[in-house]
């Protein structure tokens, strides 16, 4: 993992004092709520329906057990005891006072953390796949390419106040788990043919009012030029980008408006104009990056535990959950364990601090200090022995954290919804919670398969609600919440926007639409094998709408 | 003097700790919805702002507004959904919020009687 050198160390300090400074000045009456908001905000703090709300990066999802520890001591000693994981891998607060945030922040430094560029218009924490220098089908570690990119983008003086917000991600495999074309920038590690590391470049892809897939603006970019192109890219953007309507700020708009072609004109006069310059980097500096991340000390075990497998032969449960919630490594004898914080009728993301100890004792004990927190709202353990799994289930099981439903359909993800947030138009948490308990027979979801299943209370789309393959809008109808659903989003390699199948759904009527959507995709499917995803793309939208609006019966 | 379609009171957010607060008589904010003061009319609706303003330059709240309210059983109600929850504390988590106060009050009313 990366550790702090002593130029972090300092400007993260000096950064909390400065807040410090500036909380007091606008509790003395010295700084108005116009002075101070844009500061709150750069500092990660926003004030909700009931409380002030405190984002904590996680930078690119990385952490280890004593920052885990740290979130749970947060929780616990400034917050109500449970903080909720977001699907941008960061940790929202919900109930800091305003007063306490400077202790906060010094806390979080104390380990190396902490809330600069959550909110406002610069580059924020900037995301990568979770299974991250784990997984079996990966190219390269992402996450060394994530550090540079942070940085370089922290408070970067050039890129602090942009036309709106941006989001970068990187994944180092094929796979794309970190919704990567659904980003500001998405970068892709890939090797050619001669062996060399470089990126695949997209652009302009975004979810929020209008969901974007980002465009290829370069099949391939050097590594050493990466900064250098992210560069010219911002500062195209933040030239021409607009600032007279929000709505239409973001890079997405620019690169629709403009056209790639006619953009990419200008990036790539701008990268020629600079790739040569400071931000070009040597070779050293990305070696000197990379072996921070350099895997930890696998031992030479067999691929297979003969321990595990009679335990799988003993306990049903645990055979489920090992076959749901582990994933291939790629280091024989090595799992990689996603504990899904979505219990049946939970609220998706949110965990104790009870709940977080616990990950981080399990994460120091069993995965090499390591922990990754998911755009899907879970936490995983990356390196974990086969032979230790039951160990890990067993203590799972006994926090509250074993459901075996990785990537089912109530593996959910959900936005804090208009329970929380100042934003939002209807309520999300709830509806997920009544959809998990609708689903929660564990032979019925096996049955179902692989369905992504998002919710976000606004059109913000935190919820990621237009990827999700069954996704739910909820929005405000002359006061009352209503639903609406898409169908065939993804936010995988094969990227796709759902589409809108209809009117939309009472809150007392969403979890009966899902069933019969699920119902619809279960009597149609050509195979148990078909996913719901496959099913849709051949069926179209059409058995799904005349299942949901059945047309009424001749009088 | 001009009555309003609908009644209204004002709210904004606690500086210090961020909670929801309610203008209530003699302009003091009260942590209950309850307990805020309901304007009927547009030269109460007025002076009600520039109330609001005022502490709101006075650094006391953060951001007030005005939102409209009923009587409902007698008790000073929010129209809209999102003003409830304000005023009650998210809907699946019934120990957090004002709620929770609420019912704790009660509780502790009750053990004294």
């Amino acid at each position: 993992m990366y550790r702090y050198d002593e130029f972090d160390r300092e400007f993260v300090a000096a950064r909390v004092a400065q807040f410090r400074d500036q909380v007091a000045r606008r509790v003395s009456g010295e700084l108005s709520e116009d002075n101070f908001k844009p500061l709150r905000l750069h500092n990660g703090v926003y004030l909700q329906l009931h409380a002030y709300m405190l984002r904590v990066a996680v930078p690119y999802g990385t952490l280890n057990s004593s920052q885990m520890r740290m979130l749970a001591h947060i929780a616990r000693k400034y917050d109500r005891d449970y903080g909720h994981f977001t699907t941008r891998q960061n940790i929202q607060f919900n109930w800091p006072k305003l007063a306490d945030i400077p202790d906060i922040l010094e806390d979080l430094a104390s380990v190396e953390m902490h809330a600069i560029q959550t909110s406002g218009n610069c580059i924020r924490n900037v995301t990568a796949d979770h299974f991250a220098g784990a997984s079996a089908d990966e190219v390269a570690d992402p996450r060394p390419y994530a550090e540079i990119l942070r940085q370089w983008s922290t408070i970067h003086p050039e890129f602090l106040f942009l036309p709106r917000k941006f989001k970068i991600a990187v994944i180092g495999s094929p796979s794309d788990r970190a919704a990567m074309q659904f980003h500001d920038i998405g970068l892709e590690v890939r090797k050619n043919d001669q062996g060399e590391l470089g990126l695949r470049v997209f652009v302009g892809g975004g979810l929020g009012r209008t969901p974007m897939i980002g465009k290829l603006i370069r099949d391939w970019l050097p590594e050493e030029d990466m900064l250098s192109y992210c560069e010219a890219i911002l500062r195209v953007y933040n030239l021409y980008g607009r600032r007279d309507n929000k709505y239409k700020a973001r890079i997405k708009i620019l690169v629709h408006e403009t056209g790639l072609e006619e953009l990419k004109e200008d990036v790539e006069v701008e990268f020629e104009r600079i790739r040569d310059g400071v931000l070009k980097l040597p070779d050293e500096d990305v070696a000197a990056i990379t072996e921070y991340f350099a895997p930890p000390q696998f031992d030479q075990i067999p691929e297979r535990s003969d321990s595990i497998e009679h335990a799988k032969l003993d306990n049903r449960s645990f055979a489920r959950w090992v076959g749901q919630n582990v994933s291939e490594h790629s280091q024989s004898g090595y799992g990689i364990v996603t504990v899904a914080l979505k219990g049946t009728g939970e609220a998706p993301g949110d965990a104790t601090s009870a709940q977080m100890d616990v990950l981080a004792d399990l994460g120091e004990r069993y995965s090499h200090d390591e922990l990754r927190v998911s755009h899907e709202q879970n936490v995983i353990l990356p390196h974990v022995r086969l032979s230790d799994l039951k160990a890990v289930y067993d203590a799972l099981l006994e926090a509250g954290m074993a459901s075996p439903n990785a990537g089912l359909i109530t593996d959910i993800i959900a936005c804090p919804g208009l329970d929380y947030c100042a934003l939002a138009t209807a309520r999300s948490i709830p509806v997920a919670q009544e959809l998990s308990q609708r689903f929660a027979d564990l032979d019925r979801q096996n049955d179902i398969g692989e369905l992504k299943l998002k919710i976000s209370g606004c059109i913000n789309a935190c919820g990621h609600h237009h990827v999700g393959h069954i996704g739910i809008l909820g929005v405000d109808r002359r006061g009352e919440e209503l639903y609406q659903v898409t169908l065939g989003g993804s936010g995988d390699e094969q990227a796709a926007v759902g589409e809108i199948i209809g009117r939309g759904f009472a809150a007392d009527e969403i979890t009966n639409a899902v069933e019969t959507i699920v119902d619809t995709y279960l009597s149609r499917r050509l195979s148990d094998d078909e996913t719901f995803l496959d099913a849709y793309r051949r069926l179209g939208p059409q058995p799904f709408k005349d299942a949901l609006y059945p047309a009424k019966e001749a009088a | 003097m001009t009555t309003l379609k609908t009644p209204i009171a004002f709210t904004a957010n606690n500086l210090l700790d961020g909670e929801a607060v309610w203008l209530g008589r003699n302009g003091a904010w009260v942590k209950s919805v309850a307990s805020a003061n309901v304007f009927s009319t547009e030269d109460e609706r007025k002076i009600a702002f520039e109330a609001a303003a005022r502490a709101d330059q006075e650094n006391l709240v953060v951001e007030p507004y005005e939102i409209e309210v009923a009587f409902e059983s007698g008790q000073v109600t929010p129209l809209k959904f999102r003003e409830r929850i304000r005023a009650t504390g998210p809907t699946m988590r019934l120990d957090l919020g004002k709620q929770a106060e609420q019912s704790a009050a009660v509780e502790i009313a009750a053990a004294a009687a």
